[in-house]
């Protein structure tokens, strides 16, 4: 019961995009096509579940014991990049059809906050090895969700009519902005 | 401290070492020169390219998905050494340019009418545009956006304007533009385009054998660029000088003024430009693709022949030619007669294009000189035939021995192989056959000297294949016609003379396989034609006997005409060294049909010995038309009167071999190409709207 209520708070209450405003880059960059935004929505979850459980375990087995606590972030940014490095190499040669589909947005969220945000809001909530995968797994699917939601509206938005000075970004922004709030109503349900 | 130090430094190490042992785990072997072209590159991950990055750039053109010339920041230096890494020619490191195929814009009709949909990308997601026309520009202008050089403008009729100086040919535009108008080519792909299905053809340019871009030639001869229109049509055809005088211009047949006027006189305009740049006392440049070093073999220096070497030496290969012959020409110097095509003329568009760097062996024979085989020995990449069609038939009657009977191909070659011009004939010549050669035979008897000329043939004027000005041009020279006779024999005079050709009369019957109604003998009606000689011109076939010698004979294909077996689309033959185009292909045909084919081939060839997969055009047209693009009524059209062909009176050309067909004045070029509708696949300029903008200026 309690990794459900986490799923729903980390997809739907908080979500790393709409709630937390944390990667928002990616969020503007690859949306614009549906095929990108899936191609980038499943890279993310498959780095942040990867991402958030060794950094819990660095922090928890290495840096906590230590006393070395100051060291988290810079530990965190060498270990994800590490991490994405060798999955990287290791989709090129096991499962070169996974490596292909994911294509060049693994690489690219090596250093994507949304990935560092979760690991890091993980350790502050100081949560358990496990309750802390299954967050990390919610955030990258809410990731996912929004992402696929505003790709599939800026395909829309594309053929609507648009004032000048708000085209492109700037309307998707706006968009971005009107779906934020929407989300807001799932605030209060866990 | 300390240990903050020690743990970081052991993240560290552990990083790398985890890193550097899984790299040699999971070694995947990846081509090395992935590394050496990326090095060459600017290496700002720009993505000017359309690639993610220089790495996935380097992967491109090591995959060959993208030429050398991918990088525009590096520029050309770095495409001539990414191209020596590759080993590629380094002829894919010309420039690459971005063109618009469509000049319709504006003036094609709107469909729907769409408020606020403001981009073309928009525009295509609502079922297609706004336009009639399903390929057209939208005039949205998103290439204008994408392009970051600023050398795309939305031209005054809706349609963009490549300022060709600033383009670097990144591409952007060609990926911006969702219907695929822009295409960002080479020189060289560019000479290798052939009408595709989704392609902005006119009707016009659908029907030309070599695939001319006739609207866009005409157009620049109404705007008096002469020069642009002779590179026009040299991107398809080498031959110009000689297709504006002996074409038969099946284009006009499909012009769209032609339904509600006249046609326009395509093929006259094409030798006012041709004979333009003959008269100017210069010759216009015509540029090559950097030396590939690679060496191609072309039998047979007629025009498919020509064709081949003439694109080959464009793409910057180095073709050979062997002919029999001691000039190169091929069918159209020794099968059409000196009045339809003087040697000089031809003898300077040959010479034109030799001087590209084309070799030539003169007078030697396959078969008795050279085979294909050997050819190869010598280390020629690939192997181009194209003899021709120079084996007469025969008529298969009695008395085809005597003297005083020939053949239609050996007669004329006989004629055009002599310095004068000149060979003795008899006084009364009958010639059998109702096409363009023998047209020419008789033709060229009448100037020889020959009193009574005529011409027997099994079926009816209707059905003669001959052009219909060739006919028409022979009616007014005196050559009489004796139709629906087919002959039985030729009458011995007891010396071993022809002293008559007897034949039977027919009458038409029902329609053949081919439409035509076929003609059925009269009993009991042979007739007796009074004639001292007797030319047989009922078609040729390749003359193949060669190929008895030939080492790798089992393996090529011969069809049961005697004609090279190939794909048509790729023109290889069953061996894939061999390519073949023109008549020994295809049998008896146009010299278009030849022209075409040798560039066809030069494609295919191309393709074979720079190692890429030999591939057709996706959704080739080959001479079939686009429905949409055929109509049935031209609204719009103010009827005006086509420029006749000027020619020689009767009286002086039937005495001598002078040229009979006459070039247009600048005047009438002028007034011929203002005929021009400048059609496109569906829209067109109505005369109306010409006039009603000249009334309100």
């Amino acid at each position: 019961m309690e990794y459900i209520e986490i799923i729903i708070a980390t997809i739907f209450v908080n979500n790393i995009l709409l709630a937390q405003f944390l990667g928002n880059c990616p969020f503007l960059g690859t949306s614009k096509k549906m095929e990108t935004a899936v191609g980038m929505a499943m890279a993310v979850i498959f780095v942040l579940v990867m991402a958030g459980v060794m950094t819990w375990l660095i922090f928890n087995y290495l840096l906590l014991p230590n006393k070395l606590v100051f060291l988290r972030t810079i530990a965190f940014i060498l270990v994800i990049a590490s991490l994405v490095q060798f999955v990287e190499m290791f989709l090129k040669k096991s499962i070169p059809a996974l490596y292909a589909g994911l294509g060049i947005f693994l690489p690219l969220i090596t250093t994507n906050c949304a990935v560092f945000g979760v690991c890091v809001l993980n350790i502050d909530k100081e949560l358990g090895f496990l309750p802390a995968l299954v967050t990390s797994f919610g955030y990258a699917a809410g990731f996912g969700l929004a992402l696929i939601i505003f790709a599939g509206l800026r395909e829309r938005i594309l053929i609507a009519r648009v004032p000048k000075p708000l085209q492109d970004t700037s309307i998707a922004l706006i968009t971005a902005g009107v779906i934020s709030l929407s989300f807001y109503a799932f605030r209060g349900m866990v | 401290m300390t240990i903050a130090i020690l743990v970081m430094l052991g993240i560290g190490a552990t990083c790398g070492i985890i890193l550097s042992v899984a790299s040699k785990v999971f070694y995947v072997y990846e081509d090395p020169r992935i590394a050496e072209v990326e090095y060459f590159m600017a290496g700002a991950n720009c993505g000017g390219c359309g690639f993610a990055g220089c790495g996935s750039a380097a992967v491109g053109v090591v995959e060959g998905k993208t030429g050398p010339s991918v990088c525009v920041v590096a520029g050309l230096e770095a495409a001539t050494n990414i191209a020596t890494v590759m080993g590629v020619d380094p002829g894919t490191a010309e420039p690459l340019k971005s063109l618009n195929a469509c000049s319709g814009g504006d003036r094609a009709d709107d469909k729907f009418i769409y408020n606020g949909a403001d981009t073309c990308a928009a525009m295509t997601a609502l079922y297609g545009g706004q336009r009639v026309c399903s390929i057209g520009c939208m005039g949205k202008g998103d290439c204008v956006k994408s392009c970051q050089f600023d050398a795309i403008h939305m031209g005054p009729q809706g349609f963009p304007v490549i300022d060709e100086f600033k383009c670097v040919g990144c591409g952007a535009c060609e990926t911006a533009c969702p219907k695929g108008l822009l295409s960002v080519k080479t020189m060289s792909q560019r000479l290798l385009v052939f009408n595709q299905e989704d392609h902005a053809l006119a009707p016009c340019q659908q029907t030309c054998p070599a695939e001319i871009d006739i609207p866009k030639y005409i157009r620049l001869i109404k705007e008096g660029d002469y020069e642009g229109a002779v590179n026009t049509i040299r991107e398809r055809n080498p031959l110009l000088l000689s297709c504006g005088r002996v074409c038969p211009h099946p284009c006009e047949e499909y012009c769209r003024r032609g339904l509600e006027d006249e046609s326009v006189s395509i093929n006259q305009l094409k030798r006012f430009v041709a004979d333009y740049e003959m008269n100017s006392g210069r010759r216009f440049p015509i540029a090559c693709a950097p030396d590939t070093g690679k060496r191609v073999a072309v039998i047979g220096g007629g025009p498919a022949g020509v064709s081949c070497a003439y694109f080959l030496r464009r793409l910057g290969h180095h073709p050979t030619i062997y002919d029999a012959m001691p000039k190169l020409g091929g069918i159209t110097r020794y099968g059409i007669p000196e009045y339809r095509l003087p040697d000089d003329v031809l003898d300077w568009e040959i010479e034109g294009i030799l001087n590209l760097g084309i070799d030539v062996n003169y007078d030697t024979c396959i078969g008795k000189d050279f085979t294909i085989q050997s050819l190869r020995d010598e280390g020629y990449d690939a192997v181009f035939m194209g003899i021709g069609a120079w084996k007469d038939y025969t008529l298969g009657i009695k008395g085809e021995d005597l003297k005083g009977v020939s053949q239609g191909i050996n007669f004329l070659s006989t004629v055009a192989s002599h310095p004068e011009k000149t060979i003795p004939v008899g006084k009364r010549a009958a010639v059998v056959g109702g096409g363009n050669s023998a047209i020419d035979c008789v033709r060229t008897l009448l100037r020889l000297g020959c009193e009574k000329v005529y011409i027997v043939y099994r079926r009816t004027r209707k059905e003669m294949p001959a052009n219909e000005v060739e006919i028409v041009a022979s009616e007014h020279e005196g050559i009489n016609f004796q139709f629906l006779a087919a002959p039985t024999r030729v009458i011995d005079d007891g010396q071993g003379n022809v002293k008559g050709l007897e034949y039977l009369q027919m009458e038409l019957g029902e329609p053949d396989a081919s439409g035509r109604r076929r003609p059925v003998p009269i009993e009991g009606s042979e007739t007796i034609l009074d004639v001292d000689m007797v030319i047989s011109a009922i078609s040729q076939q390749p003359d193949i006997g060669f190929m008895e010698g030939e080492p790798d004979k089992e393996n090529i294909t011969i069809t049961r005409w005697n004609t090279f077996d190939n794909d048509p689309e790729t023109l290889q033959c069953s061996v894939p060294y061999l390519f073949t185009g023109g008549d020994v292909a295809t049998g008896p045909s146009l010299v278009v049909d030849a022209i075409g084919g040798g560039r066809r081939a030069a494609r295919a060839i191309h393709q074979y010995i720079t190692g890429e997969e030999i591939t057709g055009t996706p959704r080739s047209l080959r001479s079939r038309h686009i429905p949409e693009s055929l109509f049935e009524v031209v609204p719009g059209v103010i009827k005006s009167p086509r420029t006749p062909m000027p020619e020689l009176p009767v009286a002086q050309r039937i005495t001598s071999m002078s040229e009979v067909d006459l070039v247009i004045s600048e005047a009438d070029a002028a007034h011929e190409s203002n005929r021009c509708l400048n059609c496109c696949r569906i829209c067109y300029d109505p005369d109306q709207k010409k006039a009603q903008d000249q009334n309100a200026a």
